[in-house]
C-alpha cells in the first residue's frame, strides 16, 4: 500500500506525492439494461456457488442413485413377472431423473433462506433493482443448476437400459429443464415466506416426498384406487414423469402388452391428455408460481 | 446527469434533509418526529444507546423502511417517493454482514458493480481502488469466508464505495472491531472525504469515534436531544471533571458539600464532581481543606467529554441508558428490527 508513495531519488524533493486519479463511477437510472444485467449477475451467482460446491453435486446424486439401482435392482426381484420383461430399472428411470431435478432445485431456491439468514438478501434489495429481477435471476439460476443434475442423469440412461436416442435424449432434456423451472420457481415462492432454513427443509420434505410418491414415478398410473387416482391427476409432477415415460418407452422394443401396463398414459376421465398439454401445463404452473414469488417479493419489506 | 469528462451533478448543498420523521412499529414509537440537515462533504455521526431509533432512523434514510410520518430527501431525492434514485446515490455498510461468504472479494464487489450498473470498463479500476484504500486488493481472490471479522467489515466498506456514492452510510461500523481495525477505518473516512466528494452519515454508541464527525446527534428515546460540532457540544456542558482520592469517599464527599457547596458523588471508585473551572479549583482546594479530613492521595482534572455531553443531555451515561432501557424493549426492538430488515 505505501510503495507508491515513496520518494523516487532526487526527483522525490520537487514532484508532489501525486494520488491516484479518483475513478468516479455513475450509476444509471434504471433500465431494461440494467434489469437484465442484474438478472444475469444474480443467475451467475447462483452458477458460481453449485460450481464450488462439490459436495452438493454427490449429495444431490445419491438419493437417485440409491432409488435407482437399490431399489430398482430390489424391487426387481418381485415385480418380474408382472413386468412384462421390462427392467424395473428402466420403468422407474423418469421418475427418478424428475425427482432428483426436483430435489436440486427445491435445494436452489432455498438458498434465498440462507442469503436471508446470512444478510446477503439485504445487499441485492437494497440496490436500484427491481426486486422481480432478483426472483428472476434465482429461478433461472435454480432451474440451470437443476437442470446440470438431470443431465448427469440423462447420461446414466444406458445403465439401466434405456438407449441414448439422440430424440429421445433432447425431448427429455426439454421436459427436465422446463420441471427445473417450475419447481424452482415454486420452492423459490414457499422460500421468500421463510426466515429459518429448518422451517423450509420440514416444509420441503413435507411437499417434496408426497409429490414424488403420488406422482406415478414408482408406478403405473392407470387402475389406481380411486382416492389415489384423484390425488395422482392432481400432482403437478405427473405430467411431467408422464411424458418423459411416453419418450422412454417409444423408444424400447417392448410388447404391446408390456406397453400397456406400465404406460398407461395419464387419463382425464378417460380422455388421454396429450404430451404437449402436459408440457404447457408445467410451464403455465411454473409462471403462475413465478408470478406469486415476485408479489410476495415486491411487497415483503 | 453526466456529460463526456465524467462530471457529476452539480452536488446540492445539502446531502441529507429530514422534517418530522417518525416510525412506529405496533405501540412502540422508534422514531419521534426527527429533524436535521448534514451538509454535502460533511461526516454526520448519530450518537446514542441501543435502541434509541438510530438503525431506524438510517433504515428510512435508505428506503429500507417506510416513514410512519414526515418526510426525508437523500442526494435531492425523496426516500419515499424517489426510492431507486435515492438507492443508486447512496452506499450502504449494515451493522450485520452482508457479504457472500462463499464468493472470492473480487466476486463480491462484481455482484455489486452489475447489481448498480456500473459502466463495464470501470469495474476493474474502481474496485482495484477501494480494495486498495481499505487494503485487501492482494486479498481479492480470497474466498470471504475465509476473512476475519475486521476484513469483512473494510470490504463491506469497499463494496459500499463501488458506485461511488454521493452519501456512504455506516450503521456502527466499527462494533466488535479491534482497536487497530477501528482505527484503519477512521483513517479510510478521513481519506475519502479528501479524495471524494462524499458525504457520510455514520451511527456510533462509541463516544470516543462520535468525535472524528463534523457534527454530532445525540439519539435518546427516538428523539434528538442534541446537534453541533462536538466541540461545541463539550464546550457547552461548562464544568470539567475533577477526581478526588482519598481514604473516605463519605467524608470527602461531606466535606465538599460543606465547604465547597459542591455535589459530588462516587464514580468508578472515586469522588467526582463538576466545577467550572477544574484547574483554578485545583489549589483552592488543597488550601481550604481541612487537616482533619482525610488527605487527598491524588487529584485529576479532566475536560469534559461526550460522556458528559450525553450525561448533562439525558440525565445518565451512554452505558447505562443502555442497560436501563430494559433488556425486554431493546430485544423487541431488535426484533422488530430484523424483521424489517428482512
Amino acid at each position: 500500500m505505501s510503495t507508491t508513495t515513496e520518494p523516487r531519488g532526487s526527483a522525490g524533493a520537487t514532484v508532489e506525492a501525486a494520488p491516484t486519479p479518483v475513478v468516479r463511477v455513475t450509476v444509471p437510472k434504471r433500465s431494461l439494461t440494467s434489469e437484465l444485467r442484474a438478472i444475469k449477475i444474480v443467475w451467475r451467482r447462483e452458477i458460481i456457488r453449485y460450481r464450488s460446491d462439490r459436495l452438493r453435486m454427490v449429495t444431490t446424486l445419491v438419493q437417485p442413485l440409491l432409488f435407482l439401482f437399490v431399489l430398482g435392482s430390489g424391487l426387481q426381484q418381485l415385480s418380474a413377472a408382472s413386468t412384462h420383461g421390462v427392467n424395473l430399472k428402466t420403468f422407474i428411470y423418469p421418475g427418478i431423473l424428475c425427482i432428483s431435478v426436483m430435489f436440486t432445485a427445491m435445494f436452489s431456491a432455498a438458498s434465498i433462506v440462507w442469503d436471508r439468514e446470512f444478510g446477503f438478501l439485504r445487499e441485492m434489495m437494497v440496490a436500484p433493482i427491481r426486486r422481480s429481477s432478483i426472483v428472476i435471476g434465482k429461478v433461472i439460476g435454480g432451474a440451470t443448476v437443476a437442470s446440470f443434475q438431470g443431465v448427469i442423469v440423462i447420461a446414466l440412461a444406458g445403465f439401466v437400459g434405456v438407449p441414448y436416442a439422440p430424440l429421445m435424449i433432447i425431448g427429455i432434456f426439454i421436459l427436465q429443464l422446463l420441471l427445473a423451472f417450475t419447481i424452482t420457481a415454486f420452492g423459490v415462492m414457499i422460500a421468500v415466506r421463510i426466515k429459518q432454513m429448518q422451517s423450509f427443509m420440514g416444509v420441503m420434505q413435507m411437499i417434496v416426498m408426497p409429490m414424488f410418491f403420488i406422482s406415478g414415478a414408482l408406478f403405473p398410473v392407470a387402475n389406481l384406487p380411486g382416492w389415489l387416482a384423484v390425488l395422482n391427476r392432481l400432482d403437478p409432477l405427473t405430467y411431467a414423469v408422464d411424458p418423459m415415460r411416453r419418450l422412454v418407452f417409444n423408444n424400447l422394443s417392448i410388447s404391446p402388452q408390456a406397453r400397456a401396463a406400465l404406460d398407461p398414459g395419464v387419463t382425464w376421465f378417460g380422455w388421454h391428455v396429450p404430451a404437449l398439454l402436459e408440457a404447457g401445463m408445467i410451464v403455465a404452473l411454473g409462471l403462475v408460481m413465478l408470478g406469486i414469488a415476485i408479489w410476495e417479493f415486491t411487497t415483503t419489506e | 446527469m453526466t456529460d463526456g469528462n465524467g462530471t457529476r451533478e452539480i452536488a446540492n448543498p445539502v446531502a441529507i434533509s429530514v422534517r418530522g420523521l417518525v416510525k412506529n412499529y405496533d405501540e412502540v414509537e422508534a422514531v419521534r418526529g426527527v429533524e436535521f440537515e448534514v451538509a454535502t462533504g460533511e461526516v454526520f455521526g448519530f450518537l446514542g444507546p441501543n435502541g434509541a431509533g438510530k438503525t431506524t432512523t438510517i433504515n428510512m434514510l435508505c428506503t429500507l423502511v417506510t416513514p410512519t410520518a414526515g418526510s426525508a430527501s437523500v442526494a435531492g431525492h425523496d426516500v419515499v417517493h424517489e426510492r431507486d434514485d435515492v438507492r443508486r446515490n447512496i452506499g450502504l455498510v449494515f451493522q450485520d454482514p452482508t457479504l457472500d461468504g462463499y464468493l472470492t472479494a473480487e466476486q463480491n464487489l462484481r455482484l455489486h458493480a452489475e447489481l448498480y450498473g456500473v459502466q463495464s470498463e470501470l469495474v476493474k479500476p474502481r474496485m482495484q481502488q477501494v480494495m486498495t484504500m481499505v487494503g485487501l486488493w492482494e486479498r481479492k481472490d480470497s474466498v470471504v469466508g475465509t476473512f476475519s471479522g475486521g476484513m469483512r467489515r473494510r470490504l463491506e466498506i469497499a463494496r459500499g464505495l463501488m458506485h461511488s456514492p454521493r452519501v456512504l452510510f455506516l450503521d456502527e461500523p466499527t462494533i466488535g472491531l479491534d482497536p487497530q481495525t477501528r482505527r484503519s477505518i477512521w483513517e479510510y473516512i478521513g481519506e475519502l472525504k479528501e479524495r471524494e466528494e462524499i458525504t457520510i452519515f455514520m451511527t456510533t454508541h462509541y463516544m470516543d469515534e462520535a468525535e472524528w464527525c463534523d457534527r454530532i446527534a445525540i439519539m435518546d428515546h427516538g428523539e434528538i436531544v442534541a446537534l453541533d460540532a462536538p466541540e461545541t457540544l463539550k464546550a457547552g456542558v461548562g464544568t470539567d471533571r475533577v477526581t478526588i482520592h482519598t481514604d473516605d469517599d463519605d467524608a470527602t464527599i461531606g466535606a465538599l458539600a460543606d465547604r465547597f457547596g459542591i455535589e459530588a458523588r462516587i464514580s468508578e471508585g472515586a469522588v467526582s464532581f463538576g466545577v467550572p473551572q477544574g484547574e483554578e479549583f485545583v489549589p483552592r482546594l488543597f488550601a481550604e481543606w481541612d487537616p482533619a479530613l482525610p488527605p487527598i492521595k491524588a487529584v485529576n482534572v479532566s475536560r469534559p467529554t461526550l460522556d458528559d455531553v450525553f450525561m448533562s443531555y439525558t440525565g445518565s451515561t451512554i452505558r447505562d441508558a443502555e442497560e436501563d432501557q430494559g433488556k425486554d424493549r431493546n430485544r423487541r426492538m431488535m426484533q422488530m428490527m430484523h424483521g424489517a430488515r428482512r
